[in-house]
C-alpha cells in the first residue's frame, strides 16, 4: 500500500483550520495537507500520500544512503566481484 | 400599364442579420428547417471555409486518384471531456484522429466527413471555436470536408458536443502495411514521448486536483509518415498508440503478427513532467493515451534512415528506437526494465484508475 | 524526479545484489508486507534478479484486498441511495462485493466518484450541500492520518453531509497473525516504509524478538528494496533478530508524532475482519464516539449485511503467503483482472493481479535470445 511520492513544498498556507501546502513533484503541482509536518519550510521535500504529507524527506539521509550503497560498489571492485 | 420589376426567386424569408454570438444551440437548430439551414451556412460552412467542398446536394461525388491503388476508409467518434484542453480540443482531435488512422495503412488522407451531435444549450461561439480548430487541423493535414451532418439533442444528452469523422484515403499499389506484418529482426521506432495527451486531459478535467505543464500532443501525422515511407519504403507496421497506450498497442501487434516484441524501458521517451504526474497518481505511462505519436516497425536495414527522417520532422524530433521484434515468445510483449529484469506487458484491463497502494 | 530516480540506479542495484549473492549461504524466506512493494518488485522484475536462495512471499499488505466483504457490501448499499455521492480511491472501484462492485452500480446510475485524497471528498461535500457525501476510508496506518484529517476538516467546517465508511487496518497485529501461524515459513520481514514513516518502527522490536524474525524498514524503489533484502539477509546469516531501518530518508524510530496524534484523536482500535484471513483482534480502527456523527455505518444503518464470498477464491492463503497466485485453480481462468473473483486480483497491489499483469503465467526462462 502506500503510494507516497516526494515533492518540494512551494507554498504553505492555512485553510479551514488545517495547514495546507502546494507541492511540486517536478512540473506537476498539487495541494497537500501539511498538518503532520508543522515544521515544514518552503523548499523542504515531503513524502505525499493521498494528498497528505506523511513525513518530510531528509536530504542528508538520502545522500548518506546513496553514499553507503556506492561504497558497496567500491568494495566489490576491490574484491574483483563486479559482474555488472 | 405598369411593368413591375421581375421578382427574384425567393427560397423563403431570409434573415439578413448574422447569428448573434451569445446565441446558444436550441432544438430548432436540428429540425432541418430554416434554423438548420442558417446554422449550416453561417456557422459550419463559414467557419470551415476553404477546407470544405460543399455543393448543397444530399451526397458528395468525388473522383478517386487515377494512380493504381486501394481506398482506405476509417471512422471514429469523439466524446472527450472537457471540450478544450491544453494543446487541443475535440475538433482537432476529431480531424487528427481520423487523418492518423487513415495514414496508418500507408494511405494518403484525402477527404473527411463530419457528423455533429449538439447538445441543446451549447453556445454557438463554442461551436465556432471547435470548427475553426477543425479547419486549421484539416488545412495542416491537407484534407477537405466533403459531407457533414448535424443533429441536436436535449440538454443533458450529449456532454456539449459529440463529433464523428470518417476519412477516405488512397493506398498506392504495392504497399502492404498492417499489424500482421511485423517480422523477427524488425526494429521498433517511436516518434516521440508518450503520455502527454492523457495527462493533459486528466489535468484539464480537474477531478484529481493537479496542475501540470503538459499539453496534448494531438497532431496530424500524415506528412511525417509520408516522409518516413520515402526514406524507408518497406515499413511493415504503422500504428498510433491512442487509448490503451503504447503497451496495449504493441500487445495487439504482437498478437496479430504472432511475434515476440521486446522493449527497452530506458529507451522509451517520456517527458519528466508526464513521468512525475504518472508517479504521483499511480499510473503507468505505458498505458496512457497519445494522439500525436506513431509506432513504426521497420526492417532492420531501413531503421536508421527512418529514424533520421523522423527526427528531421517537427513531430518526430524526439523519436527513438525503443525495441525489436523476435520470433519468441510468439504473441507476447516484454519489457527489459531499467534494472535488468524482464516484465511481461499485458493489454490495459478496463479503465486506468489512480491508486493509493 | 528528485529523490526517486537516484534510487532506480541500475548499477547500484546490481552491486547491491552482487553483495547479496556474496553473503548468502542458505535458503531464506522473506515477506514484504506492503502491496506497493509487491508492485515494485514485479514491475522491475527484481525477484528474477535475486539469488535462487532467496524466496519472496507477498504478505497481506494491500488494504484493498483485505477490506472485509461486509464493508464492500455496505459501501454498495450506501452508494446505491439516490441522494448519496460515494467517493473512493480508484483501487476500490472494481473490488467485488457479494454480488456487484462500485463500477457496476455506477453504470446503473449510482453517483460514485474517484478521488485522489479524502480531503477532495470533503470539498465535494462543501460543493453539494443537498447531497450526502460518503468517503470509503480504507487503508493502513499510512492513510489513517489523511482520513482523520478529512473528519477534522469536516468538523471545522460544520459539515452535516460528510461521513466516512471506515475499514482501516493495522500492520503489527497482522504480523503477529502471520508469524504465529503454525504453517508460517517467513523468516525475515521487509517492513512497510510508508506505514513506518507515520508510525515509526518502535512497535517491531518486541515482535522481532518474540518470533526471532529480523526486520528491515524498506522503501519502494528498486534500490530501496534491494537494500532492504540485503540488510535482512545479513541479519539472517548472522542469526540476529534486530529491526533495522533502510529507509532513513523518510522514517525515524518514533515516526511522525503529529500524524500519530491525529490518528489518536479521531480513531480508536477495534477488532477487524480481514478478507480471506478472518478476524484479527485489535487490528482495525474505528471512529471515536465523539466523532460518531461522521460514521457512515451509523448514519446509513447498514450494520446487518450478510456477505457471501466466492468459493473458488483462495485469497486468504495467498494473502498469508501460504500459496502463490499461480497455485490457485481459478487463476487466469475464472479469475482474471477483467472478471475478478476476489480482491487480490483487483487491486493493482494485489498479489494475484500483479502476478497476472507481470506475466508469471509463462516461464520467462524459455524465451529465446536472438
Amino acid at each position: 500500500m502506500c503510494l507516497g511520492v516526494p515533492g518540494k513544498i512551494i507554498e504553505i498556507k492555512e485553510q479551514n483550520g488545517l495547514l495546507m501546502g502546494k507541492i511540486d513533484f517536478g512540473g506537476i503541482t498539487r495541494e497537500a495537507c501539511l498538518a503532520a509536518v508543522p515544521q515544514a519550510q518552503l523548499g523542504d521535500y515531503a513524502i505525499v500520500h493521498a494528498g497528505f504529507a506523511i513525513s518530510l524527506l531528509s536530504e542528508e539521509e538520502a545522500q548518506a544512503t546513496l553514499d553507503a550503497l556506492r561504497e558497496i560498489n567500491d568494495l566489490d571492485q576491490e574484491l574483483g566481484l563486479s559482474l555488472g | 400599364m405598369n411593368q413591375n420589376p421581375p421578382i427574384p426567386p425567393i427560397e423563403g424569408p431570409l434573415c439578413p442579420l448574422p447569428l448573434r454570438h451569445d446565441e446558444t444551440i436550441v432544438l430548432g437548430h436540428g429540425s432541418g428547417g430554416q434554423m438548420t439551414h442558417d446554422l449550416i451556412q453561417k456557422v459550419f460552412l463559414a467557419t470551415l471555409g476553404r477546407s470544405c467542398l460543399p455543393n448543397g446536394n444530399d451526397s458528395a461525388s468525388l473522383a478517386l486518384p487515377t494512380t493504381p491503388g486501394r481506398l482506405a476508409i476509417s471512422t471514429d467518434s469523439h466524446i472527450v471531456t472537457p471540450l478544450f484542453f491544453p494543446g487541443g480540443d475535440i475538433g482537432r482531435l476529431a480531424v487528427c484522429g481520423t487523418v492518423n488512422d487513415i495514414s496508418m495503412s500507408g494511405a494518403q488522407p484525402l477527404y473527411l466527413t463530419a457528423g455533429f451531435i449538439l447538445e441543446e444549450g451549447l453556445p454557438i461561439q463554442t461551436l465556432q471555436r471547435v470548427l475553426l480548430s477543425m479547419q486549421t487541423a484539416a488545412a495542416q493535414a491537407g484534407v477537405q470536408f466533403v459531407a457533414g451532418d448535424t443533429k441536436v439533442v436535449e440538454h443533458g444528452k450529449a456532454d456539449g458536443l459529440f463529433i464523428n469523422t470518417t476519412g477516405f484515403g488512397w493506398i498506392p499499389e504495392g504497399r502492404t502495411i498492417g499489424g500482421e506484418h511485423a517480422q523477427p529482426g524488425d526494429v521498433i521506432l517511436l516518434s516521440g514521448p508518450i503520455g502527454d495527451h492523457g495527462i493533459a486531459v486528466l489535468a484539464a478535467r480537474g477531478e484529481l486536483g493537479f496542475e501540470a505543464e503538459v499539453e496534448s500532443d494531438v497532431a496530424p501525422l500524415n506528412h511525417l509518415i509520408a516522409a518516413a515511407l520515402q526514406a524507408a519504403p518497406h515499413i511493415h507496421v504503422l500504428r498510433d498508440p491512442t487509448r490503451g497506450g503504447l503497451a496495449t498497442t504493441l500487445c495487439e501487434i504482437a498478437l496479430q503478427s504472432q511475434v515476440g516484441i521486446w522493449l527497452d524501458e530506458d529507451r522509451i521517451p517520456i517527458r519528466p513532467t508526464v513521468r512525475a504526474a504518472a508517479e504521483m497518481l499511480g499510473f503507468d505511462p505505458l498505458y496512457i493515451a497519445n494522439e500525436g505519436k506513431v509506432i513504426l516497425i521497420v526492417p532492420a536495414d531501413e531503421a536508421d534512415a527512418a529514424l533520421t527522417t523522423l527526427r528531421a520532422h517537427s513531430y518526430g524530433q524526439l523519436a527513438e528506437r525503443i525495441g525489436e521484434v523476435r520470433r519468441d515468445p510468439p504473441g507476447r510483449t516484454l519489457l527489459r526494465t531499467t534494472i535488468g529484469g524482464t516484465r511481461v506487458l499485458d493489454m490495459l484491463a478496463g479503465e486506468m484508475l489512480p491508486r493509493i497502494c | 524526479m528528485r529523490y526517486v530516480q537516484e534510487f532506480r540506479n541500475a548499477q547500484l542495484v546490481r552491486n547491491t545484489l552482487n553483495e547479496l549473492r556474496r553473503i548468502v549461504t542458505r535458503p531464506w524466506v522473506l515477506m514484504e508486507i506492503c502491496g506497493g512493494q509487491t508492485h515494485a518488485i514485479l514491475q522491475y522484475g527484481l525477484d528474477q534478479l535475486l539469488p535462487p536462495e532467496i524466496e519472496l512471499i507477498h504478505g497481506p499488505g494491500c488494504p484493498v484486498c483485505v477490506t472485509p466483504l461486509e464493508q464492500i457490501d455496505r459501501a454498495l448499499e450506501i452508494a446505491r441511495q439516490p441522494n448519496v455521492i460515494f467517493c473512493s480511491f480508484g483501487d476500490m472501484l472494481r473490488v467485488p462485493g457479494s454480488q456487484h462492485d462500485l463500477f457496476s452500480i455506477r453504470a446503473a446510475g449510482a453517483q460514485v466518484r474517484t478521488v485522489y485524497s479524502p480531503l477532495d471528498a470533503v470539498r465535494i461535500a462543501q460543493q453539494n450541500p443537498d447531497r450526502q457525501v460518503v468517503f470509503f476510508a480504507i487503508g493502513f496506518e499510512t492513510t489513517a492520518p489523511a482520513n482523520a484529517a478529512s473528519v477534522l476538516q469536516a468538523q471545522a467546517l460544520h459539515l452535516k453531509n460528510y461521513s466516512i465508511l471506515t475499514s482501516q487496518v493495522l500492520v503489527p497485529p497482522a504480523m503477529h497473525a502471520i508469524l504465529s501461524s503454525p504453517a508460517r515459513r517467513v523468516q525475515g520481514f521487509l517492513a512497510a516504509g510508508h506505514v513506518c514513516a507515520v508510525m515509526g518502527y518502535w512497535q517491531y522490536p518486541p515482535i522481532a524478538e518474540q518470533y526471532h524474525v529480523p526486520m528491515t524498514v524498506t522503501g519502494f524503489e528498486p534500490l530501496d528494496l534491494a537494500q532492504g533484502i540485503l540488510t535482512t539477509v545479513r541479519m539472517l546469516e548472522q542469526d540476529s533478530c534486530e529491526v533495522k531501518n533502510a529507509y532513513t530518508r523518510a522514517v525515524t524510530y518514533e515516526g511522525n508524532r503529529p500524524a500519530q496524534a491525529m490518528i489518536e484523536q479521531v480513531f480508536t482500535v477495534c477488532d477487524r475482519n480481514w478478507r480471506g484471513i478472518g478476524l484479527i483482534p485489535q487490528s482495525g480502527l474505528n471512529l471515536r464516539p465523539e466523532f460518531a456523527e461522521f460514521d457512515a455505518e451509523q448514519r446509513f444503518q447498514v450494520a446487518h449485511i450478510q456477505p457471501q464470498e466466492s468459493p473458488l477464491c483462495i485469497a486468504g492463503q495467498v494473502l498469508q503467503g501460504l500459496k502463490k497466485p499461480a497455485d490457485c485453480p481459478a487463476f487466469g481462468k475464472q479469475c482474471t483482472p477483467q472478471k475478478p473473483l476476489g480482491a487480490p486480483m483487483v487491486s493493482s497491489e494485489g498479489a494475484c493481479a500483479a502476478y497476472y499483469r507481470y506475466g508469471r503465467t509463462i516461464s520467462l526462462n524459455s524465451t529465446s535470445q536472438p
